[in-house]
């Protein structure tokens, strides 16, 4: 180690400090390098996916309903966020009350109140309103797509009908953000300016906005929740999408904390004294597979051989342990996961067997095509990940032709049904996907809501699944509601309904000196437990 | 002189709307548009094709092209799809972020093209000239973003002398921070410039003292310095056309150079907004890079017209 004159005297001083028993003792300033290719929008709706959620989000800006990210060892769940309690109308369950949290303060000192709740949703949901913000509401309406109507009971109360009866809807309300009315005013009703001097609710608030270089956020020291006002000073976000340079910064000191090293660097940032922290969080790495009649995945039997002919174990170790076997929608060790009767390890022969069975063979073998990306949100190392399968597969007699596109052409696949021109004759789409809350399970598995129509792309149609579906979208008690989604997992694990890979261990790489993080099982993280050594 | 201008600028109308429909359409064929990144993967469709109609995608194409240049003529290159800001204030930020850089990459580079050519070309098949050559050579060979990465692990990982990436100051560079983070990327910058412009400068010097005057001149007994003046203006033309166009690749940023750097300049800005279908963003700069091209070739016409009176002609 070499001697820093800078670093002796940054240590008198910080003695000194400590000595005094100043409050500074705590803080510091955590700098992160971020994946997003560009500075999230800083106006309340970031872009750039959970990950602008995740910095420029819930850091910054607060639900109604919000996530609770204090407890590491469980899937994180909701909590009261500018809401303190909600409930829905026994009598019609569409409507939906919630009771909002009084003495909350923007950080533009002004007061947050139902005025506040109500201007924000016609921020989103009223192309008619004057503060109609295009962009953001696109995003938020591509989450909440449920939105019927809303109106101010009294100054703390708050009601909102939705378009029909969804047991789900906190988990759907929960992305929508709260903004500052009076900062869009002082910013003369603009939200490019806006997003120059922003101002939410948040634990921090947003000091500096450089476009496409950095986001400076300071403490909040008036937040409402004494528990989480931040022990840091400061936090600098810099995006940079290439992993490489994340690497280089943070080996050359320029950053406190990278998102998603590049795995193979891993070994090596370890033994040069940098933590490497991995945790699981509600994401799937599958492929979607086409189960329509005449796609070669129409055979159950032929999906549950796929899922037993792949080695996953050995996929985790060629992504240096960044990601579990997946063997199911949820992870294994999930509360919701229940007891399918298929447990998918690597088993080559029974693959083979079932593959014989399903008419299979090494004179006619099963032949299919796959479409992927070379990257994208979520999307790990696809190109390699996919060669291992494809090699898996080849072994117990399924042919896979690889299409590899980019991410923004996989998308557009994604959004249209097998069989169409963008899908490029692709027999499965492999695209990773949250699996953050109960909603998604009807998103990607009700036969209601197949591509084009919404996210089931694979055109899973099974009475049975769309009837526990049914039944979980009108049960409003949440334990209840549980054990129909646990059900879900169980039916569609059986039947195969994906080719279940892999669950992402989004690794992040840190220097020594960040401490207190606690990555918690979710796309969101919080950084108010963070201080810097 | 002045009449050889105006010509040339009148040019470059029609290859500057030629660029702009060129973009336009191809733009139009990659699959997919800036509402389908930037929504979330799970959004349903309806909404996609309904935000599509608020966001003028439906229409006929020529219709959209159309409305891009009525903008632009009322001097409005539009708004990013993407984040809502105007595209003329990130456009001239990003271009003023290469700027900085390409200036000091143009002048390290030609400095030492022309510098190398000319020494090589003096001492033609000696072992200085292979020398030369093969650094020339590498310089035009070696991938940009290889070389980039091979100095930050050297420099920044390594030594810890300098910031692997990053802009370290706002507009122009005031710290010694600021200087130093400009450091790597300059010189990865400089490299190609420096080793076209020295095999451009060998080959002219070489084709110049080929001709019958230098013989000329060196039997009259003129001092071997003048004589060399007269060899440099005659190769001046083919290298004053040669680095007018490596300005021009300087000028659109290095794609590559800007990523690996995590340069917020204008070759960043491009690939950033291709892969987000950005469409008023992509057009935009585009459009401003193809008339910056378009002004260096007139300036480079212009000077070549000054240096050598025939070209006037």
């Amino acid at each position: 180690m070499k001697f820093s004159l800078k670093g002796a005297v940054a240590g008198l001083l910080l003695g000194t400090m400590l000595g005094s028993g100043g409050a500074w003792a705590d803080g510091g300033t955590l700098r992160i390098a971020m994946t997003a290719a560009d500075v999230p929008t800083t106006t309340g709706m970031p872009n750039n996916g959970f990950e602008g959620m995740r910095f420029l989000g819930y850091t910054v800006f607060e639900p109604l309903i919000d996530w609770d990210l204090s407890d590491p060892s469980k899937p994180a769940d909701l909590r009261p966020g500018l809401a303190e309690s909600w409930e829905v109308d026994p009598a019609d369950q569409t409507r939906w009350t919630f009771h909002l949290r009084k003495g909350v303060k923007f950080h533009d000192g002004s007061d947050f109140n139902a005025d506040a709740v109500i201007w924000n949703l016609d921020r989103f949901f009223d192309d008619k309103s004057p503060q109609f913000d295009a962009n953001g509401s696109a995003i938020t309406r591509g989450r909440n797509p449920l939105m019927k109507s809303w109106k101010k009971i009294d100054d703390y109360t708050v009601e909102i009908d939705t378009k029909y009866p969804a047991s789900y809807f906190p988990y759907i309300i929960c992305y929508t953000l709260i903004a500052s009315p009076a900062a869009f005013a002082a910013a003369g009703n603009d939200w490019a300016k806006f997003a120059q001097a922003p101002a939410g609710t948040g634990p921090f608030r947003i000091t500096k906005v450089t476009p496409r270089v950095s986001v400076e956020l300071a403490r909040n020291d008036a937040y409402w929740n004494p528990a989480r006002v931040p022990k840091l000073d400061k936090v600098v976000l810099l995006p940079m999408p290439e992993a490489t340079t994340r690497l280089a910064a943070l080996r050359s000191g320029q950053v406190d904390w990278i998102e998603v090293p590049p795995p193979d660097a891993i070994p090596s940032l370890k033994s040069a004294g940098f933590n490497v922290v991995t945790g699981v969080y509600p994401h799937d790495w599958p492929w979607e597979w086409d189960v329509s009649e005449g796609s070669p995945f129409h055979d159950v039997r032929v999906r549950q051989a796929a899922n037993y002919a792949i080695d996953r174990d050995g996929l985790v170790q060629m992504l240096n342990g960044t990601a579990i076997p997946a063997k199911g929608w949820y992870t294994p060790d999930h509360p919701l996961f229940g007891h399918p009767k298929n447990d998918y390890t690597y088993d080559p022969d029974k693959a083979r067997a079932l593959l014989k069975e399903a008419g299979y063979g090494p004179d006619h073998p099963l032949k299919a095509k796959i479409l992927t990306s070379t990257s994208g949100s979520g999307q790990m190392q696809p190109v390699q990940m996919n060669e291992f399968i494809q090699q898996n597969l080849a072994e117990v007699g399924i042919d896979i032709d690889l299409e590899t596109t980019e991410w923004g052409t996989l998308l557009v696949a994604l959004r249209n049904a097998p069989g169409s021109a963008p899908t490029m004759g692709a027999n499965a789409i492999n695209v990773s996907f949250a699996t953050s809350d109960p909603s998604w399970l009807a998103k990607f598995f009700h036969s209601k809501n197949k591509a084009p129509v919404s996210s089931n792309w694979g055109q899973y149609s099974n009475p049975e699944v769309d009837a526990v579906l049914d039944k979980m979208e009108l049960e409003f008690d949440p334990a209840r509601r549980d054990a129909y989604a646990r059900q879900v997992n169980e039916l569609i694990t059986d039947d195969a309904a994906w080719l279940y890979v892999v669950h992402d261990m989004n690794p992040r790489a840190m220097t020594k000196k960040v401490k207190g993080f606690r990555p918690a099982q979710s796309w969101f993280q919080d950084l108010t437990s963070v201080s810097m050594e | 002189m002045l009449s050889f201008t105006i010509r040339r600028l009148l040019q470059a109308i029609p290859i500057l709307l030629g660029v702009s429909i060129l973009v336009f359409l191809m733009v139009q064929m990659i699959p997919g548009n800036a509402l389908d990144l930037m929504l979330p993967s799970d959004a349903p469709k309806d909404l996609i094709e309904k935000m599509k109609a608020e966001y003028g995608f439906d229409k006929p194409l020529w219709q959209q092209y159309l409305r891009w240049l009525w903008m632009l003529l009322h001097g409005d290159l539009g708004v990013s799809i993407f984040d809502s800001t105007p595209v003329a204030a990130t456009l001239f930020d990003a271009l003023g972020n290469t700027f900085v850089l390409a200036i000091p990459a143009a002048v390290l580079g030609f400095g030492l093209g022309i510098f190398f050519g000319v020494t090589a070309a003096l001492n033609n098949g000696k072992a200085a000239d292979k020398a030369l050559s093969m650094v020339s050579i590498t310089g035009v060979s070696l991938p940009h973003y290889w070389f980039a990465i091979v100095l930050v692990v050297i420099f920044s990982v390594e030594l810890n002398w300098l910031p692997a990436q990053g802009m370290q100051f706002d507009t122009l560079p005031s710290t010694v921070e600021g200087l130093k983070s400009m450091v790597l990327p300059v010189i990865t910058l400089s490299l190609i410039p420096m080793g076209v412009v020295s095999r451009v400068v060998r080959a002219a010097v070489l084709e110049v003292m080929s001709q019958e005057f230098v013989n000329t001149l060196n039997a009259k007994g003129l001092w071997s310095r003048s004589v060399l003046g007269h060899i440099l203006k005659n190769a001046a033309p083919a290298t004053l056309a040669v680095m007018g166009l490596q300005f021009g690749y300087l000028l659109g940023g290095s794609i590559l150079v800007e990523t690996v750097f995590n340069w917020p300049g204008s070759g960043n800005l491009l690939n950033l907004a291709i892969f987000r279908r950005d469409i008023p963003v992509m057009q935009g700069t585009i459009l401003v890079l193809a008339a910056f091209f378009v002004l260096l070739n007139l300036v480079v016409d212009v000077a070549q017209a000054l240096i050598d009176p025939r070209i006037r002609r």
